[in-house]
């Protein structure tokens, strides 16, 4: 006679809790990891630092109008900074994903979890939750240290100036969001290099080759998460010398941020749980 | 769908079709606790397609694969139901083994002592702390193994398991199998060399072109495809000859002067020659080995068969 082996079935062994920390324990057990946090911090606030020092420099001999136009907000987030964060966030969403595919972890993930959905939200939860973390920080940190030297010749803003805040919040918020298409092109491609080149020419060059002057095509530039970052850290509207007749609103760029990060998850969560691994 | 028995793998009608190819083909069997079944088949039966769908992995074009009654996709979480090891390959390499593990373990509630437990059952403890890229195929099949240990589940599967191991790795696993049927564990391994299961296994299936070709234990199988043989040495073998294919022998004889009788058992050679008054060098019966007769019985079936070269 054999001994009756029975599945213990506790109703605690499905918390959802148990599939963040899992997540978690995925997320810092890579190094690819370690690097990308690094190096959207050191983007962030390096090239914040540079911005401003260049700034720093320049000023006492800068016109008027120049001082005018000029505002301290791009100092402390300058494109270059968002082009290495575009990069590096959706890499780590790439990564995440496409690289459980590409490695075949995906199916001894979900013969663990059948519950493909709940791996889907676990995974999105945690990266995102990470990335805006470390996106508060980089930004707050960005803001911070360019300001203080932007200070030494007073071209500096304070957080409460206007428009500051939504600059800080626009500029982290772009480090999740990005992860978030990095994820799910990586859902959809299931495999990390094809997705992260796909990212990048989905967030970094789209926007290069769609200009304002027609109606629509300002519409499909407005939709684009980098130009509605740019939005963003406009904190008086668009210059003036843009002379656009189309012009972006706050409204419409906020409204961008949020359609792509619920398309990314939607796109996530059901080619996850759709798809064979 | 009957009251199903704890620890059962049920699969009915099971179909799995990709295009016009038919990878599994109407499987009806039902994989039973406190043995080690034997699921054998050439390279591209079915055996993993068939797996993988046990596990919900993929999604049967027809029929029904369920672990204790339930489908695999229904179960909120898997390893305390059923462990496999599908692909040793399944892991990232960028994690250390323990990485690995904890995740797994994490991810259905299982305490993180468990997973120092099943290193060390598996003979990993040294190398837990090594990222998994640097493995052998030997140690990655090891950390499958220790994965599927992980929930002390009733069922276990594991494919193509001996792939990669060293002799003594393969007599740890047959061990570990046994043990683990013992348990009252249904043990499931799929292998395309009978040599790899026939000493572990209790029970076989054995499937070709997605079909199932036999479903038996193993004293069975042997007993129906086991062909006797009788080996006889004689230094008149022409006249033994004549008079093993009057008594409705088949005889062939070989370049080194051996005759290979079947039809006839060793006993009766041996009174026939005695009758002759001939004397016999050897005479040695012989069973084919069911190497050789999953072979046969499986020809017809080879999905990638090599031609000889002319």
């Amino acid at each position: 006679m054999t001994a009756m082996i029975r599945p213990t079935t506790s109703t605690h062994s499905a918390r959802f809790r148990d599939l963040l920390a899992a997540e978690w324990i995925k997320l810092w057990s890579l190094r690819s990891t370690w690097a990308a946090f690094a190096l959207i911090l050191l983007a962030m606030v390096g090239l914040a630092v540079h911005a401003a020092l260049a700034t720093h420099a320049g000023w006492p001999d800068w016109p008027a109008e120049q001082r005018a136009a000029r505002s301290p907000l791009w100092d402390a987030f300058p494109t270059e900074a968002q082009m290495f964060v575009v990069l590096a966030a959706s890499g780590v969403g790439a990564v995440a994903i496409g690289g459980e595919y590409a490695s075949g972890l995906m199916r001894t993930t979900f013969a663990a979890v059948p519950r493909r959905s709940a791996v889907a939200a676990a995974k999105l939860t945690v990266l995102t939750g990470v990335l805006t973390l470390l996106g508060a920080l980089g930004a707050a940190a960005a803001f911070a240290v360019s300001q203080a030297i932007l200070a030494d010749v007073g071209a500096n803003m304070s957080v409460g100036d206007p428009g500051a805040l939504r600059g800080i919040t626009a500029s982290a918020l772009l480090v999740p969001l990005c992860a978030l298409v990095g994820m799910a092109l990586a859902a959809l491609i299931r495999h990390t290099a094809p997705a992260i080149v796909t990212a990048a020419t989905v967030l970094l060059l789209v926007p290069t080759a769609v200009d304002e002057d027609e109606r629509w095509s300002a519409l499909l530039r407005h939709a684009m998460p980098l130009p509605a970052w740019q939005r963003l850290m406009e904190p008086t509207g668009p210059p003036a010398w843009l002379d656009n007749p189309y012009p972006a609103t706050v409204t419409g760029a906020w409204t961008t941020y949020a359609a792509w990060a619920a398309v990314a998850t939607l796109i996530t969560v059901t080619a996850l749980s759709r798809r064979h691994p | 769908m009957t009251g199903s028995v704890n620890g059962m793998i049920e699969l009915d009608g099971l179909t799995r079709r990709y295009g016009r190819t038919t990878a599994v083909d109407d499987l009806t069997l039902t994989v039973r606790p406190g043995r080690v079944t034997g699921f054998l088949g050439p390279n591209g039966a079915g055996k993993s397609t068939t797996l993988r769908m046990v596990l919900g992995l993929t999604t049967p074009t027809s029929g029904t694969a369920t672990v204790d009654g339930v489908r695999f996709r229904e179960r909120a979480r898997g390893l305390r139901h059923a462990g496999a090891l599908l692909d040793a390959a399944d892991v990232h390499g960028g994690r250390s083994a323990r990485a690995h593990l904890a995740s797994l373990a994490r991810s259905n509630g299982i305490g993180a002592a468990r997973v120092d437990e099943v290193l060390g059952q598996v003979g990993l403890d040294d190398a837990a702390g090594r990222r998994v890229g640097g493995f052998s195929l030997g140690m990655r099949q090891r950390l499958g193994i220790a994965a599927a240990l992980l929930g002390d589940p009733p069922v276990l599967m594991f494919d193509e398991p001996f792939n990669g191991l060293d002799p003594e790795g393969v007599r740890w696993v047959r061990g570990l199998f046994r043990r683990l049927a013992t348990e009252g564990r249904t043990v499931f391994v799929s292998s395309h060399l009978m040599g790899e299961v026939e000493h572990c296994a209790d029970y076989l299936v054995v499937i070709g072109r997605g079909r199932l070709i036999a479903e038996e234990s193993l004293d069975e199988f042997a007993a129906r495809v086991g062909r006797a043989e009788v080996v006889v040495r004689s230094p008149e073998p022409a006249i033994l000859t004549t008079a093993l294919a009057d008594a409705g022998a088949s005889v062939r004889p070989d370049p080194a002067g051996a005759l290979t009788v079947t039809g006839v058992s060793a006993e009766r050679i041996g009174e026939l020659a005695l009758g002759l008054r001939i004397p016999l060098h050897e005479l040695s019966p012989r069973t084919a080995s069911l190497e050789e007769a999953f072979m046969a019985l499986t020809a017809a079936d080879v999905e990638y068969a090599a031609r000889e070269s002319r």
